[in-house]
Parts: structure tokens; C-alpha cells; sequence
């Protein structure tokens, strides 16, 4: 399928989702799903380095946050509109992507990711020091009451929280099917066969750490107007973090499905689970959920799914990287 | 024939242990040259100095008219030098088509050869077809057999269209027509213009393929030459027998 069409299909059925939820004229209905597509967006950048590279980022949060504090310094200046936020923060988020990329990647597998966590704590240390964007105290935004023509301000970052996922599973589609991300995957089985076979993968890994984290720094942007009250230890709480990994590996590692269907599967489950028994259940579902999954499926839904059409006749072997493992995963 | 690698006077410490000490080497365009030493005298060293996998600290590596001390092992296969490794390492993940498919995408395009998708895919084809893998060219290549492995290790190493190649033990542990069939392969790429380094225990494959011949002990070059008066050399007798 060519990207435009991609792109068409995923636009309409955006669409309709947020047609609907209109029509359920409960505007709760798009507070949750703005978390819900957050994630997707979370879920999808993460999958860019953690499962085409292999590089498991445990610093989303810090991303995540970047973004969202870009925000708050830019409306302590100047409110800008959001449209205009968004590649601010993934300018931002990018660049220290690439810095962190740059630092850490001859580090792999626990101690990168080590080393990921570490620099959320170091960003959170500096921005609890920072007076301007409000320190520990945290910072408030004033959320517009309605936005023309779209009505309630709430409907309208739901909007863009729409966009920017269909955004993101767009870049990580096209990544999947260009040189980039044969590239990565060689950088994922095997990184001395990669340089043999011509691969610079220190540039293609900067280049993922790049993509990875402006895509982490959009899904935070618009998060101040969302929450109305921004806070440090939240904002660069381990939720993110442990979220945008157990998502791509619940839903699978090796293509844009699995974040997406991760994401949409634990972000509603989570959800629903705040609204009927208590908010502090989330994790606990996640890390059920996560052990459950690397037991019984470790290459994620998209594994389970492709092993099973495996058993019949159709050739399913064709298609390239079947099962593909994720890091660390039983063959 | 003009020189294509020269190695000059190359030296590698671990630590306190020295792997290489002053090798110096050349190999000649379109040459077959073998590569012999016991266990641990330094040839995949040597191998990893040459490909830029290891960063040697002493002497210089030339290729094709260019210094290579200094360079990633990425661009060295840039410039036309290929490897296979010892133990295969394919990429797992992909099918073995797309395993052929990456030094085409990189290497290869990045010599200013631009190929449609399509041409790619049919000289992936040719190529698995000419180590004899087309038949399982969209499995994994954890379905393979040890020789087709080492095939595939080679047919990509081909794919990257080299000037030299080094094949380090593509033969350990392979039945005796397997063997045959990895000579033929290299004896073919060799016709068609490719300088081969060829590192090897098993004897009868190195002295049946090899103009030349180099030994190794203790990571010193001990002997150079035709390979029937190497290996007649009294010191690569007693490096052998002991």
C-alpha cells in the first residue's frame, strides 16, 4: 500500500473515531483517549529504538517530559498556539536524543539502558531547579475554555493527539519498509556483521535516537494544556517509561502494528480500570499483563499472530522478518 | 600485478599481551593467497586489524592505493574489502534474501551504483542462487545447515561486491564435498577478478587453493611463499609438530 493511501485510510478512520466520540456527547470520552492515543504516539517512538534498533530506551519519560516543559517555557514567554509547539518540542527533544545517542551508544543492552534512566533523573534534577518553568512547585497553564470551531478545548488536543499518532505510525511504517530500516535491523541481530556489510550504524543509530525522542517530545507538547497543572515528578514519572516499553512488547516489536495495538489494548485497559476500581491499579495491570505476555507470547500479539498463520500452507515464511526476536527473546 | 593490500609492519597489544608484532604483507591484485597458524597466533587478528573491526596501535594498513589506519570498519567495505566471519554471523531476523540484500543497499549503493528495487532483488537472487541457497531464500536463517551458513556468510560477502576478500575458516567443521563446494565458489570468484585471502586449518584445502602462502606463530609472520616450499620450511614444521 502507498503511504498516501496509508495515510488516507488512517485520516478517515480518525475521523470517524472522533465523530463518534462526538456523538457520545461525553467529553470524558476524549480525556481518556487523548492518554490513550498519547501512548500510541509513546508506544510508536519507543519502537523506533527499542524494537527495529534494539537499543532498550528507558528514559521516554524524560523525553516525554522535554516536550511538555518546552511547552511551559514557551507559554511563560508567549503562548504560542499548539500546532506551533508541537515541532518546537520535537526540535528539543530531538536534539538531546541525538546527545544522549551520542553518549551512550557504545553502551548496549542493560547498561544503555541504565543509562537512558539516568538521564531522566538528571533532567528532572534540572528542571526542579529551574525557577522559570516552576521548579518543584510545578507550573500552571490555563487551558481555553473552547477553541473555534472545533468547541471544547478538549475535543481539540484529541484531535491532535489523533493526528500526531496517525503521524507516528506513519513514520515508523515508512521506516520499516525503506533502507533505514533493513539498516536497523541489522543494527538489532548484529551490529560487527552490519559494519562488515557496509552499515554505518553509529549514524543510523543517532539517527534513531533522533527520531525516536522528537516523536516522545510531540506526544509531550500539548500534555500542559491537558493536565492544567504541570509537575516534575510526574511529568517525568516511571509510568511513561515503563508504558512506552511494555506496550511495543505486548503488541510486538518488529512492525507499527504492535505499539499500536499495544498501546490501544493496555492504555483503554488502563483506562477503564482508573474510572471502575482505583487510578494506582495501572501499573500492577501493566506488569501483569507484561509477565503474562513473556511467558506465553514473547514476540508480542503480532508474534502470536504470525507463528499461528504459520502453521498453514499460505507462505507467510515469506514475509520479511517473520517472528523476528525481539532483544532477548526464546527463538 | 600491482599491490592491493600492503601491510606494513602492523603491531596489536591486548594489554600486556602482544597478538601482532611487526607483520608486514602484501598481497598482490587478483592474487590467492592462503592464511595458516595454529590456534592463537593471531590470523583473525590480523583479519580484524585489515577490516577495521580492531584498531591496530603500530605500522599502517594500505588498500587499493589508500591508508585505511584510521577508517571504520563500514567505509573499509566501502572501498571494496570483504569478510566472512569465522563463526557465521547472519542477521537473524531477516530472510536470507534480505541478508544478501543490506551490502547491496549499503555498500554497494553507496559507491554511486543506483539500482531500481527491482534490479536489487534479482541480483539478490543471482546470488543465492549462485552459492545454491535460492530454494530457502525467504527463510530465516536460523533454518539452515552449517554449510549453508558458511554459504550464506560468503554469498553476502560477495553481495558487497569486493575488490579483496577475506574468508576466515569458512570450511571448519564441513564434510569433505562440502569443502568442495566452498572451493569451487571461491576458485570462481578468483576467475572473475577477486583478490581472496584465505584463512583455513584444513590443509588440503589451502595448499590445493592457495599461490601463496603466509604462516603465522605466535603472531609473527614466520614464513611467505609458494605453498609447497612453506610448508617443507623447518620452522613451520616445528610450529606445527612442535
Amino acid at each position: 500500500m502507498r503511504t498516501p493511501l496509508f495515510v488516507l485510510i488512517w485520516l478517515v478512520i480518525g475521523g470517524v473515531l472522533f465523530a463518534v466520540s462526538v456523538a457520545l456527547g461525553n467529553d470524558y470520552v476524549f480525556f481518556a483517549g487523548y492518554v490513550v492515543l498519547q501512548y500510541v504516539v509513546l508506544g510508536t517512538a519507543w519502537n523506533i529504538l527499542g524494537g527495529y534498533c534494539g537499543y532498550v530506551n528507558f528514559g521516554s519519560a524524560a523525553f516525554f517530559a522535554l516536550g511538555a516543559y518546552s511547552t511551559v517555557a514557551i507559554y511563560k514567554f508567549y503562548p504560542l498556539p499548539i500546532p506551533l509547539l508541537l515541532p518546537i518540542s520535537a526540535v528539543v527533544s530531538g536534539v538531546v536524543g541525538f546527545g544522549m545517542g551520542y553518549l551512550t551508544l557504545r553502551l548496549r543492552g542493560a547498561f544503555f539502558a541504565i543509562a537512558t534512566l539516568a538521564l531522566a533523573v538528571v533532567l528532572e534534577t534540572l528542571v526542579v531547579n529551574w525557577d522559570y518553568v516552576g521548579g518543584s512547585r510545578g507550573a500552571y497553564i490555563i487551558r481555553p475554555e473552547e477553541i473555534e470551531p472545533i468547541g471544547n478545548y478538549i475535543r481539540y488536543l484529541f484531535l491532535i493527539m489523533l493526528l500526531l499518532a496517525i503521524g507516528a505510525i506513519t513514520v515508523a511504517r515508512l521506516i520499516e519498509r525503506s533502507r533505514l530500516g533493513y539498516g536497523f535491523a541489522t543494527i538489532r541481530d548484529d551490529e560487527l556483521a552490519a559494519e562488515a556489510s557496509g552499515v554505518p550504524t553509529l549514524r543510523l543509530k543517532l539517527t534513531a535516537t533522533t527520531i525516536s525522542g522528537a516523536l516522545m517530545g510531540m506526544a509531550g507538547a500539548p500534555f500542559p494544556y491537558y493536565i492544567g497543572y504541570l509537575q516534575p515528578s510526574s511529568t517525568f514519572g516511571l509510568d511513561y517509561a515503563v508504558n512506552s516499553i511494555a506496550m511495543p512488547l505486548i503488541g510486538g516489536t518488529t512492525s507499527w502494528v504492535g505499539p499500536l495495538i499495544g498501546a490501544l489494548l493496555l492504555g483503554s485497559m488502563q483506562q477503564i480500570a482508573t474510572v471502575t476500581i482505583s487510578s494506582a491499579v495501572n501499573l500492577l495491570i501493566v506488569g501483569c499483563v507484561l509477565v503474562a505476555f513473556v511467558i506465553v507470547a514473547p514476540n508480542g500479539i503480532i508474534g502470536m499472530v504470525h507463528t499461528y498463520l504459520q502453521r498453514k500452507p499460505d507462505d507467510f515464511v515469506g514475509r520479511r522478518r517473520v517472528d523476528a526476536d525481539l532483544p532477548g527473546a526464546v527463538p | 600485478m600491482s599491490e592491493l593490500l600492503q601491510i606494513d609492519n602492523l603491531g596489536k597489544r591486548f594489554g600486556g599481551f602482544v597478538a601482532l608484532e611487526n607483520i608486514t604483507l602484501s598481497v598482490r591484485a587478483g592474487e590467492r593467497l592462503g592464511l595458516i597458524g595454529p590456534n592463537g597466533s593471531g590470523k583473525s587478528t590480523l583479519v580484524n586489524c585489515i577490516c577495521g573491526t580492531l584498531r591496530h596501535e603500530q605500522g599502517s594498513v594500505r588498500f587499493d592505493g589508500r591508508t585505511l589506519d584510521g577508517l571504520i570498519a563500514h567505509q573499509r567495505t566501502h572501498l571494496g574489502l570483504a569478510r566472512s566471519f569465522q563463526l557465521p554471523r547472519p542477521f537473524v531476523s531477516l530472510s536470507l534474501i534480505d541478508n544478501i540484500r543490506i551490502p547491496l543497499l549499503y555498500t554497494v549503493a553507496a559507491r554511486g551504483t543506483h539500482r531500481a528495487a527491482r534490479e536489487v532483488e534479482d541480483r539478490c537472487s543471482d546470488l543465492l542462487r549462485e552459492v545454491g541457497l535460492q530454494a530457502k531464500a525467504h527463510h530465516l536463517p536460523r533454518d539452515l545447515t552449517q554449510v549453508e551458513m558458511r554459504k550464506l556468510e560468503l554469498a553476502r560477502a560477495m553481495a558487497a561486491e569486493p575488490k579483496l576478500l577475506i574468508a576466515d575458516e569458512s570450511m571448519a567443521g564441513l564434510t569433505h564435498s562440502e569443502i568442495q563446494d566452498i572451493l569451487t565458489l571461491l576458485v570462481r570468484l578468483n576467475e572473475r577478478g577477486v583478490t581472496i585471502i584465505l584463512i583455513e586449518h584444513i590443509m588440503r584445502a589451502v595448499m590445493s587453493f592457495s599461490q601463496r602462502l603466509v604462516v603465522l606463530v605466535s603472531g609473527r609472520k614466520i614464513a611467505d611463499g609458494r605453498p609447497d616450499e612453506v610448508v617443507r620450511n623447518p620452522e613451520v614444521e616445528k610450529a606445527y609438530l612442535g
